[in-house]
């Protein structure tokens, strides 16, 4: 069995809907099962994934996204955002995937470390405390620059 | 797929080291893999994993993947990494003669 003791893997989360949070945790985990040292960067929306009162409420919108294959008139109706949020939810957890806080405290305990953005979080008035206590520090970009070497970073 | 002798049995494995035949194990092979993936002596703790893995296995026909073994195997994510440092996931698997896993979670 290859070992993969000196791969390490940077993940910069900018973006806080459902459909945008998932792939960055998925990948952070797989990372770690397979013995990649992962760090993980949250910056502007990516806030919300580790922000104690959003991480549980994110939403994944059809409005705008043509990707959902639904019409604009009918995805900006009031409920229709929170109803496409919850079965994505639904779908999520029917394949055994963890809600976002479980997630988050699951790569944090397999080893992750994780980052909340010093600009961002001063831009949106928030504090370490707004955060889950799986975040290990605010840090500034050129931190993350010197974190990051010789890492293969992913931006998503 | 290579066949060699392990801990007084002939036993197939395929080209990333997991054995072919689930029931080809025995406690004394998975004494053995361990050892030669760096896992010096299997303990209580890995013992209740490697045990909790072959028995879900068996029940459910795929190997558990790691939030299984924390959720319904009861041993919690710190721990496992620190049983099966680096790669959890394959280390529990071949030690338990279990195949490649495959799931993302």
């Amino acid at each position: 069995m290859e070992e993969n003791g000196d791969r390490k893997l940077c993940i910069i989360c900018s973006k806080g809907s459902l459909d945008m949070a998932y792939p960055g945790l998925v990948l952070a985990n797989a990372a770690l099962m397979e013995g990649i040292d992962v760090t993980m960067f949250f910056t502007f929306w990516g806030l919300d994934i580790v922000n104690k009162k959003k991480m549980n409420n994110l939403k994944a919108t059809p409005l705008g996204n043509p990707s959902m294959g639904m019409p604009n008139v009918v995805g900006m109706l009031p409920g229709v955002t929170a109803m496409a949020s919850s079965m994505m939810k639904k779908e999520i957890e029917k394949l055994d995937f963890p809600p976002v806080d479980e997630f988050i405290e699951m790569i944090h305990d397999a080893g992750g470390k994780l980052y909340g953005c010093r600009m961002a979080m001063d831009m949106m008035k928030l504090e370490k405390e707004d955060l889950c206590e799986s975040v290990d520090e605010v840090i500034g970009a050129m931190e993350f620059m010197e974190m990051s070497d010789g890492a293969q970073v992913l931006f998503i | 797929m290579s066949v060699r002798e392990i801990a007084g049995k002939t036993v197939q494995f395929d080209e990333e080291g997991f054995m072919v035949n689930p029931d080809d194990w025995s406690k004394d092979i998975a004494v053995e893999l361990a050892q030669e993936i760096g896992i010096k002596e299997l303990n209580e703790d890995h013992w209740k994993v490697i045990e909790f893995s072959r028995a879900d296995f068996i029940e459910k026909g795929e190997a558990p993947t790691l939030r299984r073994i924390t959720k319904a195997g009861g041993v919690p994510t710190k721990d496992l990494y620190k049983l099966f440092p680096k790669g959890p996931a394959k280390k529990v698997a071949l030690v338990s003669g279990l195949g490649k896993p495959t799931g993302c979670i």
